[in-house]
């Protein structure tokens, strides 16, 4: 098992703001859009550098994202920016019609998925938010890993003419993923390489993907770790590759079981290369309040969730 | 500057593509799209900057146009075609398979004139806030309009942009409401009473013009005339302009009951009889 370390922790959401604020200096066009919740996006230094190209739109989420949508025409490369279920259920219709259907170049950007939002409780926790962007026909979704890895994206997205969902979150994750790389959409990254199970991970997922390997490695079980940033467009190749190679696979998602990175994978091998599967996620379930920490334990999210699905599948192999 | 007279020549063409689109395909929705006759013709034949042959999407430099209550697809494509954004004989295509004159309109198939998907009701202001900020941005001083049903206004996100509009002085928008009265389970007093509309956009802050005639060329393009002037002055304008559903075809005048009704071959007999062909029918 391939070392990783990393320096410090930092939230995912930071690296939105950050990569926001890169974009505001080297692209004209893009602009900003929030409602309400500058601070929690990370979106102030944008909204103050470029105080004419930031919108404070209030707390009209739907209003945000036909203004975005308007603001397209005439050339802008608007960024939206709320919590992620007011930017996924709350304004599916709004998504449809104005930004997937008109094929508009809008950037839906989400922080706090999932459970990791913590004590609020599931009212802000929202686990369908993959699957209600993946299923919009032209969507591009993506679910970063760590602050590094989503200013990355963030950059890169900028660069990618179409709609774009970008998911991110709240707390503090370990940032192991190099500065200055390169982000590919719909591009997945080889962690570690191994033949016994592929695990499959996306998000805050992929760090306890890695610890998980960890523990594998010490029970002599040789894991592939694959960082499955991009949702959709899904690396097809990559997946079916190893896959082939290992002959399991798990997949690892701080998101609901239907319709959500587990589900996509499963769907592929079912069509191209039937693979015994276990899907670390949360089944069909709300969360609640609690640390985070405290709710990745209790919904199953933990490495050792990862460890049990990968002996479970490995027993499974013909 | 086209005169009365020509505008007025054009109307009961655009009429007759309506009433012969939608009794083609048995579907569509006749009653709005002619009491909108007039304002869609002073549009797209007068008040309009715009350059209809050459469709660009950003339409930099010109006045952008956007129909938040889809469901007048009929219209808005007959005065697209005619004003030459694409060939009258598409009409013909109307709701049928592998048209880009879809159902409701998209931009999805690409059909010059079309800057965004409408039909789920309600979206239309925000999207044209969007372009009218864009505007701003790009320093370009041509003007936004979008159109709006009165039974439309019944949708919260309408709201939220009213007050957006003017809080951000979204000046360069010119906003109307077709004022019919109507909507499909019955008048808009029957389903859900707005009360006083003026009232309710001045108080979210909007310049508010009342237009009584707005099936009489002349007084929409005053109207629209009056609304221009009043742009750039800090506050979004809202034209309440009254129509009647179903104007020119007498039988569907005043009746929320030809709001998606397709005419049977009897009735299309007679709308034609009443709209003379004036410019020769697709």
């Amino acid at each position: 098992m391939k070392k990783f370390t990393y320096t410090e922790k930092k939230d995912t959401r930071s690296g939105f703001g950050a990569g926001l604020s890169e974009l505001g200096k080297s692209n004209p066009n893009v602009v900003a859009l929030c409602a309400d919740l500058t601070g929690s996006l990370k979106m102030d230094a944008f909204a103050k550098d470029h105080p004419e190209r930031f919108f404070q739109i209030g707390i009209a989420e739907a209003n945000m994202i036909g203004i975005a949508a308007g603001l397209t025409i005439g050339g802008k490369i608007p960024f939206t920016g709320t919590f992620a279920n007011f930017s996924t259920g709350r304004v599916y219709d709004q998504i449809r019609q104005s930004v997937a259907y008109s094929g508009k170049n809008v950037k839906i950007c989400a922080s706090h998925a999932g459970l990791t939002l913590g004590e609020d409780g599931a009212t802000h926790q929202i686990l369908e938010d993959l699957g209600l962007m993946k299923m919009l026909p032209g969507m591009v979704v993506i679910n970063p890993c760590d602050y590094n890895q989503t200013k990355a994206a963030t950059i890169a997205i900028a660069n990618y003419e179409g709609p774009v969902y970008l998911r991110f979150g709240r707390p503090s994750v370990p940032n192991f993923t190099p500065a200055d790389q390169h982000f590919e959409i719909g591009k997945a990254v080889m962690l570690n390489e191994g033949a016994d199970v592929s695990i499959f991970a996306t998000g805050h997922l992929v760090w306890k993907a890695i610890e998980a390997g960890e523990q594998l490695a010490a029970m002599g079980i040789n894991a592939e770790i694959i960082n499955i940033h991009t949702i959709k467009p899904l690396d097809n190749s990559a997946v079916i590759a190893s896959a082939k190679k290992t002959r399991c696979v798990v997949t690892a998602e701080e998101h609901q079981m239907n319709g959500g990175l587990g589900d996509s994978i499963a769907q592929l091998l079912a069509r191209e290369l039937p693979t015994p599967i276990e899907m670390v996620a949360v089944n069909d379930s709300f969360g609640e309040s609690g640390t985070p920490d405290q709710l990745m334990t209790k919904y199953g999210l933990d490495a050792v969730n990862i460890v049990e699905a990968v002996k479970k599948v490995i027993a499974r192999k013909s | 500057m086209a005169s009365v007279a020509e505008l007025e020549k054009v109307v009961p063409q655009v009429r007759r593509d309506i009433v012969r689109m939608i009794h083609a395909v048995n579907s569509g929705h006749p009653g709005a799209s002619l009491g909108c006759t007039e304002y869609f013709v002073s549009l797209y034949f007068d008040v309009l900057k715009h350059n209809a042959a050459k469709f660009d999407m950003d339409g930099n430099g010109e006045d952008l146009f956007f129909l938040s209550n889809g469901h007048l697809s009929s219209v808005f494509y007959s005065v697209l075609a005619r004003s030459g954004y694409f060939p009258v004989k598409e009409i013909a295509t109307f709701r049928k398979l592998n048209t880009r004159l879809q159902g409701h309109p998209t931009t999805h198939e690409g059909l010059p004139g079309i800057r965004m998907a409408s039909g789920s009701l309600g979206q239309g202001m925000s999207n044209a806030i969007g372009a009218a900020l864009a505007k701003k941005l790009n320093k370009d001083n041509s003007l936004v309009y979008v159109l709006h049903g009165d039974g439309e206004l019944q949708e919260g996100q309408i709201w939220e942009a009213a007050m957006y509009a003017s809080a951000k002085k979204v000046d360069n928008l010119i906003a109307t409401v077709d004022m019919n009265g109507q909507q499909i389970d019955g008048s808009t007093d029957q389903v859900l009473k707005m009360g006083s509309l003026r009232a309710k956009f001045e108080a979210f802050g909007w310049d508010v013009l009342d237009l009584e005639k707005g099936n009489d060329i002349s007084s929409v393009l005053s109207i629209l005339k009056t609304a221009k002037e009043h742009t750039g002055k800090g506050k979004p304008v809202m034209i309440l302009m009254k129509t009647e559903m179903g104007n020119g075809v007498d039988f569907m005048m005043g009746s929320h009951k030809w709001h998606g009704v397709a005419p049977n071959d009897d009735q299309l007999a007679q709308a034609l009889k009443q709209n003379p062909e004036t410019l020769g029918d697709y």
